[in-house]
């Protein structure tokens, strides 16, 4: 076997049931890559070797003994055991750090495990360690983490996206088959497009919270990051589903469907045929990259010869996503962050009374954009305020949400957007705007405000750059969604950019590679 | 809608427990006018008769089983308090001594 990092979890999974690998050699390959790449790419905050090695012997003794009773054994093995994930840091797992990207959780560690945490447990699932991310999940590049930016591997002076940038960056550079990320108005999708994989947000209540550090409660949702459409299908598999921990995680069923993804090109291929797809005009707006907007036609156009059926349709609220994302994310996200007074847990600052200690430990704790959006949702819940922003916004979520609800009456299997403007824009570039980094979320907010489940593919390149296709789908698609996305890997299998790996791996690799904060200064 | 003054600024901080300093204070007075900016597109929409939507997904009144289970253990949680006194989390006196 000659690079054990390029391999798929599908195909990782055969070779350790067959023995051909062991999932020590998988843990070692994955963690050597991580920890090789970590100085230039800054993907991970925390990288527990000896755990994960420890954790994979485990699992090769269960192969050595399913193995040696047979056939049937083998398949009563859990689906993950011996993969290696990565876990974004605000996943608790017991007795580790979990920062979310803050000073003001530094320190601290989880008195318990996150609901996915032991999901992927029970799976077998190899923990490796936890992810950058912006502060508290809030933007869409990861330079503001509280512990520096996270590069592209695709171009090492520009950003990976966010606010899972570290998830999306170390399944991108091979230091994971899989991770987990969060999305409240793009945070997988973004990333995944920025960094050419496959990242999926699930439909609000698909996954349970508990143990996930909040952000904005209506809007969040746990996801995937992989490199493939099944392996996406495999890991969601593994942690979705009904927690009585988490009042707003749903009973309806995950289908096991989400495992039955073709594996055969012309078998995904043929799933394509007769889909009605919607193609929503306001989605290709101003502003949007000339290059980008070139790949996205040309992947629909590719579903359409393929057999789907595509219109041209509309979401006539689409222009009013952003400022009622940027009500409700933040007003929720003030009370959210409430918790945080230095008293019970995480940094501590004393200067006094009780206000005075509130003030330093949250003045010095929390980071610009942090505070940004406490500001803002502050103001919109306070007095006098709460009927002109966030009564107003919550009843524009309302006719966001009816545009797609619509589509869904009018029988669309899905819809196909652009997922991201832009393709992956330099370090630096939208620190001293927040409304330009807002603004990089416009594509992917709109599913969060309405609950679906939403999954960002690869399409190709604009100048060197990944550029991902959205595909959104009604409640509880997220198997039809995958369909469409396995469809479309296997139509555009032989093209050109799908051999590429990200550019600048082998600078990523070289140690006189400077960290991504210092090239950002 | 609404601009903030410098005031303003102040007093959403206060209401947030943020202390900021003074060049936080005079960059969020211009961002955050400049985000209220954006928000004025709202009022485009007329919404008098349209329902706010806090969540979206169709679950009302999730109960569970009135059942005593156990919790974290106490060592676990106080672990991770900056002061601690035995079982008790330590914080300023908040009433004053009379």
């Amino acid at each position: 076997m000659s690079d054990l990092t390029r391999l798929h979890a599908h195909d990782m999974t055969v070779l350790l049931r067959s023995g051909e690998v062991s999932a020590h050699e998988l843990a070692e390959a994955h963690l050597a890559a991580a920890e090789r790449d970590n100085h230039a790419l800054h993907a991970w905050l925390t990288i527990e070797r000896p755990r994960a090695l420890e954790e994979s012997n485990a699992a090769d003794a269960q192969f050595r003994v399913a193995r040696s009773e047979g056939e049937s054994a083998l398949r009563r093995l859990p689906a993950l055991l011996g993969i290696p994930v990565a876990l974004k840091d605000l996943v608790s797992v017991a007795g580790g750090q979990c920062t979310a990207g803050s000073r003001i959780l530094e320190g601290y560690r989880a008195p318990y495990d996150a609901h996915i945490t032991e999901r992927l447990r029970e799976a077998g699932a190899i923990i490796l360690g936890k992810t950058n991310m912006d502060e508290f999940a809030m933007g869409s590049s990861t330079e503001h983490s509280a512990f520096g930016p996270t590069a592209n591997p695709w171009a090492l002076d520009r950003v990976p996206g966010g606010s899972s940038g570290g998830s999306a960056v170390a399944v991108a550079a091979y230091h994971a088959p899989l991770s987990i990320g969060t999305d409240t108005g793009g945070s997988i999708r973004q990333p995944a497009a920025l960094c050419g994989i496959v990242g999926m947000k699930p439909t609000y209540g698909r996954v349970s919270r508990y143990g996930i550090v909040a952000f904005a409660s209506s809007l969040d949702q746990v996801g995937p990051f992989a490199r493939d459409a099944r392996d996406a299908g495999a890991l969601l598999h593994a942690v979705a589903g009904r927690d009585d921990r988490d009042s707003t995680s749903s009973p309806v069923a995950v289908p096991d469907s989400l495992l039955a993804l073709p594996a055969n090109d012309g078998d995904a291929a043929a799933m394509l045929k007769g889909k009605r797809l919607g193609m929503p005009r306001e989605y290709f707006v101003a502003g949007m990259e000339p290059g980008v907007e070139t790949r996205v036609r040309e992947a629909v156009a590719r579903l359409e010869a393929a057999g789907a059926k595509v219109d041209e349709v509309s979401l006539p609220h689409t222009d009013y996503g952003l400022a009622t994302y940027y009500i409700v994310a933040p007003a929720e996200a003030s009370a959210n962050l409430a918790r945080y007074d230095g008293i019970r847990y995480g940094l501590q600052r004393r200067d006094g009374d009780v206000l005075a200690n509130y003030l330093a430990t949250r003045g010095s704790g929390f980071g610009a954009e942090v505070k940004r959006r406490i500001m803002l949702g502050t103001y919109a819940l306070s007095a006098g305020y709460y009927d002109a922003y966030y009564l107003k916004a919550q009843k524009v979520r309302t006719l966001i949400k009816g545009d797609f609800d619509a589509l869904w009456a009018q029988g669309f299997d899905a819809l196909v957007a652009p997922t991201s403007a832009t393709v992956a824009f330099p370090l630096g570039a939208r620190m001293d705007d927040p409304v330009a980094m807002y603004l990089s979320d416009a594509c992917t907010l709109p599913v969060n405000m309405a609950g679906l489940p939403g999954v960002s593919i690869p399409c190709g390149l604009s100048e060197g750059l990944p550029v991902g296709l959205q595909l959104i789908g009604a409640p509880w698609s997220e198997a039809e969604l995958l369909v469409l996305a396995r469809g479309y890997e296997a139509i555009t299998a032989d093209a050109d950019w799908r051999s590429l790996e990200p550019a600048e791996l082998a600078r990523a690799a070289n140690p006189a590679t400077p960290a991504p904060g210092a090239r950002a200064a | 809608m609404a601009t903030l003054s410098r005031a303003d600024v102040e007093h959403v901080a206060h209401l947030a427990r943020l202390g900021l300093t003074e060049v936080e204070l005079n960059t969020f007075e211009s961002q955050l006018n400049h985000i209220l900016d954006q928000y004025e597109i709202l009022t485009e929409l007329l919404t008098d008769h349209i329902a706010p939507t806090a969540q979206t997904i169709e679950l009302e009144n999730i109960l569970r089983e009135d059942v005593v289970r156990p919790s974290l253990p106490v060592e676990a949680v106080l672990a991770n308090a900056p002061a601690r006194d035995g079982d008790f989390i330590v914080v300023p006196a908040i009433l004053d001594e009379r």
